[in-house]
C-alpha cells in the first residue's frame, strides 16, 4: 500500500517507468486573456431624480454565434448598487465571484460596525461614517475598488476584458453612475453606455439627460421608458443583441432587478425600405 | 517500495498541482504582448505663470477614438491639501493623455504630498513637488505613465511657477505651456502672446536692427482672456477638445476654480 496520496491514481513507476509529463504545458509565456472569447454586448444606464436605471440584454455571443441566450449581465451588490458587465463573459464571472466574496466580507464588517455604533463606546472612531448611510460600501466606493482592480490587471498585462458600469449612490446619497474599462479608464456621466450602445443609445439618452440638472428632473418612469426605447434601437441595429434583457432600477429603497424582460412594441416597418434588410428577393 | 526511489520528480521533489508546475523555459514573469495597455483620451491643458499668480486650464472632454465618453472629466487637480476636498491645497496638477495613467499619477503625487506634510509639518513647495513628480515619472521609464503633466503653483518668492513634463519625467520651469491634443495649436499662440515672440517695436529698424518688444509679465485679466481665446481656437480646429473649460487661478489667497462652457460639437 502506497501511503502517499500524491502517488495515488498515477501509473506505478516500478511498472511503467517514470511518468512522462512532457505533454503538459509547462513552458512558454503565461497566456492571459489576450482577446475576449464569449462576449456580452452593450450595457446602458441613465440617472433620474432619485436613482439610476440600467439595462443589458441576456445574450452571450461566441463571435457571431448567439451562444448563450440566458446570461444575466447585471448583478446587484449588497442591495445598494448594480454592476453591469460588457465584454468577456468568463472575466465577468470571475469578477462576479470576487464581488460575492467582497459582499460577504462587507456584510460581516457592516454587522460589527452597526453593533459598535449602537454601543456608546463605539462612537467617534470614524468621523467619515456620518456621510455614507450607515457606513455601508456604496456604489462610489465599489466603483473605486473595481477601477483599482482593473488598472492593476492592465499594469500586469493580464486585463479583465470588460467594460463595467456601476450604478447606485455616492457618499452624499446622490445618484451615482460611472464606468470602468479593461485599461482602468474611469468616467462618469448622467447617462452611460458601453460597446455599440455608446454609438446608438448614448445620443438618445443624452437628449433626455444632457446634464446632471436634466437628469435630476427626470422621473423614474421616464428614465425606464428611455432605457427600454434604447434597448429596442440596439436590438434593431446591433447584430450581437437579443430581445430578452435585464433591467434594474436602483433607488434609496434598494435594487429592483427584472431579469427576463421581453422587448415590446417592436416595429420592423423601417426594414421594408432598406434593401437587403428585410424580405426583398432582389 | 521501488516507488520510494523513483526518479519521478512528482514523487520525490515538492509536489505541484499541474497549473503550478514551474515553467522551465519561460523567463521570470514573461508575458505575451498583444494587449495594448494605452489609449489616447484627447483633451488639452494650458498653464500661464504671472508675477504673483498662476492660471491653469483644461477642457473637460474625455474622448476615445471618435466617441465622447463624457463631457465632464476635469483634468486639473488640486494636490497636497489636508482633506479630501483639497480646500487648503496650494499646488495644481494638470494631466492629459491616457486618463487612467493620469488618474494614477495624480493619486501618487497627492499621497506623496500628504505624507510630506505629515512628516515635515509643512506643505511641500512647488519646487520640491516638481522634482518629486519628475522622479515618479522616471521610475516608470520602461512602462511609462502616458500623461503629459503640468504642475502649477507659487514659488518661495510668491511668483507664479509652471513646470511642464514629458511622459518619462523630463521637466523644466517655464512661463507658459500648453499640453495634450491641441498643444501644437495653442503653444505658438502662447509664444506670441505671453513671451512676445516675433513682436517688434514698430519703426525700430530693418532686419537685425529690429528691436524686440520688451517682455513683461501679463496681468491676471490679460491671462484670463488669453486662456479663453486659446481654447476657443483649439475647440474650433481640434475634434478632441471641447465641452467645458475648467480654469484654476492660484494666488496667495488660495485656489479659485471656474467652469465655463465650450462648444460641444
Amino acid at each position: 500500500m502506497d501511503h502517499r496520496p500524491q502517488a495515488w491514481g498515477r501509473p506505478r513507476d516500478d511498472i511503467y517507468g517514470a511518468y512522462d509529463g512532457s505533454y503538459l504545458q509547462n513552458s512558454g509565456p503565461k497566456t492571459a486573456t489576450q482577446s475576449p472569447v464569449v462576449t456580452g454586448t452593450s450595457v446602458i444606464a441613465i440617472k433620474f431624480k432619485d436613482g439610476v436605471v440600467m439595462a443589458a440584454d441576456n445574450l452571450a455571443s461566441y463571435g457571431s454565434l448567439a451562444r448563450f441566450t440566458d446570461v444575466k449581465r447585471l448583478r446587484p451588490f449588497l442591495d445598494t448598487s448594480i454592476v453591469g458587465f460588457g465584454g468577456d463573459v468568463s472575466d465577468m464571472q470571475f469578477l462576479d465571484r470576487h464581488l460575492n466574496e467582497l459582499a460577504i466580507d462587507e456584510s460581516y464588517e457592516h454587522e460589527s460596525t452597526s453593533a459598535a455604533a449602537a454601543s456608546p463606546e463605539g462612537q467617534g472612531e470614524q468621523g467619515a461614517a456620518t456621510s455614507a448611510p450607515a457606513g455601508k460600501l456604496n456604489a462610489a466606493n465599489l466603483h473605486k475598488y473595481l477601477s483599482k482592480l482593473m488598472y492593476r490587471r492592465r499594469n500586469d498585462f493580464d486585463p479583465l476584458w470588460n467594460q463595467i458600469l456601476v450604478a447606485g449612490f455616492d457618499g452624499q446619497t446622490k445618484p451615482f453612475l460611472a464606468s470602468v474599462d479593461l485599461r482602468g479608464t474611469t468616467f462618469s456621466s448622467p447617462s452611460l453606455a458601453t460597446g455599440f450602445g455608446a454609438m446608438l443609445a448614448q445620443p438618445i439618452m443624452r437628449k433626455y439627460a444632457a446634464t446632471e440638472e436634466d437628469a435630476a428632473r427626470l422621473t423614474r418612469d421616464e428614465a425606464v421608458n428611455v432605457v427600454k426605447e434604447c434597448m429596442k434601437v440596439l436590438f434593431y441595429r446591433d447584430a450581437r443583441s437579443l430581445d430578452r434583457y435585464s433591467i434594474a432600477v436602483v433607488t434609496k429603497d434598494g435594487v429592483e432587478l427584472s431579469e427576463n424582460e421581453q422587448l415590446e412594441k417592436q416595429s420592423w416597418a423601417f426594414a421594408e425600405r432598406i434593401r437587403g434588410y428585410g424580405t426583398q428577393t432582389v | 517500495m521501488a516507488a520510494m526511489f523513483s526518479q519521478n520528480p512528482l514523487m520525490n521533489g515538492p509536489n505541484y498541482s499541474i497549473s503550478d508546475t514551474p515553467r522551465i523555459n519561460a523567463p521570470e514573469g514573461a508575458r505575451e504582448h498583444r494587449f495594448d495597455p494605452y489609449t489616447d483620451n484627447g483633451g488639452s491643458t494650458l498653464a500661464i505663470a504671472g508675477a504673483d499668480f498662476t492660471i491653469m486650464a483644461g477642457d473637460t472632454r474625455l474622448a476615445s477614438g471618435y466617441s465622447i465618453n463624457t463631457r465632464h472629466y476635469p483634468k486639473l487637480f488640486k494636490i497636497g491639501g489636508t482633506t479630501a476636498d483639497q480646500k487648503d491645497a496650494t499646488i495644481v496638477l494638470s494631466v492629459v493623455g491616457f486618463a487612467a495613467d493620469g488618474e494614477a499619477l495624480k493619486e501618487r503625487l497627492d499621497t506623496i504630498c500628504k505624507m510630506y506634510r505629515y512628516r515635515h509639518g509643512k506643505p511641500m513647495s512647488v519646487k520640491a513637488c516638481a522634482q518629486r513628480l519628475s522622479t515618479i515619472l522616471y521610475q516608470k521609464r520602461f512602462f511609462p505613465y502616458y500623461a503629459y503633466a503640468i504642475l502649477g503653483g507659487l514659488d518661495e518668492e510668491g511668483k507664479g511657477a509652471v513646470y511642464s513634463y514629458d511622459p518619462v519625467g523630463s521637466y523644466e520651469r517655464e512661463q507658459c505651456r500648453a499640453g495634450g491634443a491641441a498643444a501644437s495649436l495653442i503653444m505658438p499662440f502662447l509664444d506670441n502672446q505671453v513671451n512676445f515672440k516675433n513682436q517688434y517695436v514698430p519703426n525700430s529698424g530693418e532686419g537685425h536692427a529690429l528691436q524686440e518688444r520688451e517682455r513683461r509679465p501679463l496681468t491676471r485679466s490679460e491671462v484670463e482672456v488669453l486662456v479663453k481665446d486659446a481654447f476657443d481656437g483649439a475647440v474650433e480646429r481640434h475634434i478632441e477638445v471641447g465641452d467645458g473649460l475648467q480654469i484654476m487661478a492660484i494666488t496667495k489667497d488660495g485656489i479659485e476654480e471656474v467652469m465655463l462652457p465650450l462648444k460641444k460639437d
